[in-house]
Parts: C-alpha cells; structure tokens; sequence
C-alpha cells in the first residue's frame, strides 16, 4: 500500500496520452471551443454590462477602470478553472472507469503514471484555451493592450495544472459521476465568490479574506488581472509558488489513488 | 536469450482470501502453454500479476528478462497482451486504435501505419479499418484486440481468453494465426475454458484451481496419467475428463 504512496515518475511519455487526447479532441474542437466560451461570455457580458452599468465608469475598487474589464480579467481565471476541472472530473472518468481507456494504455509499455502525468498536462493545455480564448475576446474589445498580458499565457497554463490535479483526486475516489456535483458545489462555485473574480476580495468579511488566501483561484487573480492591466504583479513569486505547490502535491496524491485504485 | 516467463510461489490475497497461492511455472522460448482452471481459480490474476497490472504481495516474477513489477514497463515492450474484457479506445476506428496504441509504444507513425494493413488482415477486419469500436461486433472487438496485440512485434504474448465470445470460424481463424505466430518462433501464455483449444496449441498444460496448479504436464501425459479408463465407451478420453475429475463437477464460484 505504501508503495502506492512513492513519488509519481513524470516521464516524456506522457505526451503519447496527451496526443491520444488531441486526436479524440480535433474530431469535435469546434463544438466544444465554442461551448467552452459560451458560458463565460454569458456571464461576463450579462454582468459585466448589466450589473456594470448601475457603476460609475471607473471605480478605483475595480483598479480604476470599468466593472466589465474587472470581471473579464477574473472571468479569464474562472473560466481556465471550470474547463480544467471538468476535463479531470468527468472526462478523464468517463474515459478511466467507462471507456477502460486507461486500462488499455497500460498494456502497452506505459505505467499508471504516464496516464495520469499526461491527463494532467491535457486537462491543463484544455482549459489555458478557454482562458486564452476569453484573453483573445478582452484584447478584441479593447479593453487590455499592454504587452504584459503575455505573460498570462504562462500564468493560465499553470493555474489549469493546479486546478487539473486536485481534479484528478476525485476521478481517482469518484465511485460515480454523481460525486463531482459535490467537488463543484463544495469547492468550485463558493471558491469563484471568495477569489476576487466578481467583486475585490477587500469586500470580503475578514475570517472569508483568511480563507481566501488559502484558494488557488485567489492567487490566479491575483497574477492575472494587473498582468491584464498592463501592471507588474505584487508579490508574484509567493502566487506562483502557491500554484506550484497545489500542483505537486495534489499530483502526487492523484497519481497515488490512482494507483490504488488500478492496480490492486 | 532470456526465459520469456518465469513465475516462483506467487501469492496474492483479496480480503481474508488467497486467490493465488503459491504458483510458480516457467515458459520455454517458442512454446504455446495453457492456464486452464474453473472460474475464479486465479489466472487473470496471475496473469495480471505476470503483467505488472496488479501488484502481488510476495514472490518472483522474471517477464522477457525483467524482473516484474518493478521494471514491468520495460518488460512490456516486448510483450502483447490479450486482457479478458477488451479495452479497446471507443473513441477512435479499427484503424486508429492500432495507430494510437502503436504511439504508447514509442513506434513512429510511419512505421505502424506500414502495419496497420497486414495487422487488420491478420484479424479479417480489413473492411472494418474506419469503422468505430462500437460498431463492431464482440468477436470483431476480440480479434482487433488480438490484432492490437501485435502491432509491436512482441516477443511474448500473453492471452486471457483469446476465443471466448467468437464463434466457430472466427475460433479457427484465430487458432490457425496463433499457431502461424508460434511458427514464426513467439512464446504464448493463454488462459482458455475450451479444451480442443487447449489440446490444439499447447504444448504444455497447467491446471489450477483454488490458487494453485494441481497438474502440469504435456496434454497427452496429463491424460494418460489420470484418466485410466475413458468414462465413455464411445470414445477415447480427453482434457476435458481429466479437468472435471480434478476440478471436480460442481459448479464454482
Ligand atoms: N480486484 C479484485 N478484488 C477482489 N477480488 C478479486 C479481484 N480480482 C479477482 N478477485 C477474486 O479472485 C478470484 C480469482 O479471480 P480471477 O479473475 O483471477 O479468476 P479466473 O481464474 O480468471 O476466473 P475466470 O475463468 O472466471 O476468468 C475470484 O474469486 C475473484 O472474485
Ligand atoms: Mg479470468
């Protein structure tokens, strides 16, 4: 059983499960780009200029700009979030537990790992286009210009691998589906109210501004949005190392329950 | 050149049971040998053991010179694997399936799409290469995953089951490659309930039951020496009488 616990072996093989993934996905991309930037457009443009426009124009608690780049700049991090955890949750579970796809991949020469290591950097690659997509719109719109917005890319790829990986620790538990309404309503729809995505975290009473600091969405939003504003981030390498971490750790127990569950 | 196969006191215990207790054997290079035994006599699980799949809780297992399972992965690449309930990606064709799983083995697209012709010709699903997994009939996803099997030119394959669910002419046609394969000099381990399958490609038999092999032996041999008097005077006996008087006519499980 402990064995189960030794640290995962990340391997270059990995990209084959990536590509397998690739290849089910370009037979349907279209569909699902546009599904994936519906629901955060909705969203962003229902609130951004129905809710924005009760609002002065601009407001020095939204950065001193409008409600609706505000709330653009956090949607790019709510939406990164949404498409990386539904791609750990129910995608890979449909294809570990209904499609016996993992199973499959580990009688040729891959180990449990290179399935996990490669779910991981697909679910992470998945969402970084549906936060760039949004990225794409924001910068269509006008309303970011500054070169530094680039380096959200790096920034969205890794907020998907940190929230891909706690992910993959439910489809690891999951005993089915039904299991994930519990992982979003618990976690990820109370995390987008508590994470700076709709209103500044200043808002927040102090005991929820606490608790705040401990959720990565927090920390995404806070790399994301001045980046988007054309401004250095504060403390960037404390909101870096945050994602980092959530993601090795989580990783590792995913790769480990994983395991467990597999090959017992 | 390596033993394909070599297996000392493998033990594995699920609950409070021991479903593999103590089985060791060994496989020849280029010979067919069989694992026959009741349902729920543990040979997926040895099987899987062999594999690398399930983890065992104590013994010896060398895999085409690999010690198994901490070095299973490598051991893999020179083995093809027939699993009891098929595995075969629903998200992709006949065809693609080969493609994709030839990639986990680290071969370039050129090469395996050079295979993928003579593969599906092997398993007769040349009119089938763009057809999706779930169009495909149970015996049709059975030889494709046979033919899956081999898309690495293995060494070694290692059989669950190869037959069950094909009817009569897909059952021969499949004997007929597996001995084509034997020809060419590959070592097979298989699991089968058909005993003319049995008598037809193995040289060597192993019967377990309750997690451990209680004969072993050439098929002939196993015969003669358990079977004195055929139970029926209209015939010569055969496996199937030595399986029943060793495993008993009462229904396992
Ligand atoms: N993952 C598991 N968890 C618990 N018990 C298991 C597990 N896998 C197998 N077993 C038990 O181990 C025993 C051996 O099963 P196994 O699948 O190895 O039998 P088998 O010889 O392959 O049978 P069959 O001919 O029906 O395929 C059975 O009693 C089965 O219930
Ligand atoms: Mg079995």
């Amino acid at each position: 059983m402990t064995a189960n616990f030794a640290p995962p072996i990340l391997s270059w093989r990995a990209i084959a499960v990536w590509r397998r993934n690739l290849l089910v996905w370009r037979k349907r991309s279209i569909p699902t780009i546009l599904g994936n930037l519906a629901d955060p457009m909705i969203y962003m443009f229902g609130l951004g200029y129905g809710l924005g426009g009760l609002l002065p124009a601009a407001l020095p608690a939204f950065g001193g700009g409008s409600y609706i780049a505000f709330l653009a700049t956090g949607t790019v991090c709510a939406s990164t979030m949404n498409t990386a955890s539904f791609e750990a949750l129910y995608a890979a579970f449909s294809r570990m537990h209904d499609q016996k796809t993992w199973e499959g991949i580990i009688n040729a020469p891959m180990a449990l790992d290179d399935v996990v290591f490669g779910e991981l950097l697909w679910a992470a690659a998945k969402a970084s286009l549906s936060g760039i997509a949004i990225l794409i719109v924001i910068w269509a719109l006008g309303l970011t210009s500054s070169p530094l917005a680039l380096w959200a890319i790096p920034v969205i790829f890794l907020t998907g691998l940190a929230f891909a990986a706690p992910g993959l620790i439910f489809t690891a538990l999951a005993p089915s589906y039904d299991f994930f309404m519990y992982y979003f309503t618990l976690f990820i729809t109370p995390m987008t109210f508590l994470s700076g995505v709709f209103f500044p975290l200043d808002r927040l009473p102090e005991g929820m501004q606490m608790l705040s600091q401990v959720l990565p969405l927090t920390h995404a939003v806070a790399l994301i949005r001045p980046l988007l504003f054309g401004q250095v981030p504060e403390l960037p390498l404390l909101h870096v190392g945050v994602l980092i971490v959530i993601t090795v750790f989580c990783h590792w127990i995913a790769v480990a329950l994983t395991r467990r569950r597999l090959l017992s | 050149m390596a033993t394909p196969l070599e297996v000392i006191d493998l033990r594995k215990r699920y609950g409070g049971r021991e479903v593999v207790a103590g089985v060791s054997f060994a496989l020849q290079k280029g010979e067919c040998f069989g694992l026959l035994g009741p349902n729920g006599a543990g040979k997926t699980t040895t099987l899987r053991c062999c594999l690398g799949l399930t983890v065992p809780d104590s013994g010896s297992i060398t895999m085409v010179g690999e010690p198994v399972p901490q070095r299973a992965r490598e051991a893999r690449l020179r083995v093809g694997i027939v699993p009891q309930f098929d595995n075969l990606d629903p998200d992709f064709s006949a065809a693609e399936n080969l493609l994709v799983f030839g990639r986990y083995f680290g071969l370039d697209d050129a090469t395996i799409r050079t295979r993928i012709p003579r593969l599906l010709e092997f398993a007769g699903l040349t009119s089938k290469a763009a057809v999706k997994i779930p169009q495909l009939s149970g015996g049709m996803k059975r030889r494709l995953t046979l033919a899956r099997a081999l898309v690495n030119d293995p060494d070694l394959l290692v059989l669950d089951e190869p037959t069950t669910g094909l009817d009569p002419q897909a059952r021969r046609l499949i004997w007929d490659r597996l001995q084509g394969l034997l020809a060419e000099g590959k070592t097979i381990l298989l699991t089968t309930h058909f005993m003319e399958e049995a008598e037809r490609l193995c040289q060597r038999l192993a019967i377990m039951d309750e997690g451990r092999i209680i004969a072993e032996g050439l098929p002939q041999t196993l015969i003669a020496q358990h079977i004195s008097v055929s139970p029926s005077s209209l015939r010569p006996a055969n496996l199937e009488d030595v399986f029943l008087k060793l495993t008993g006519h009462e229904l396992r499980d």
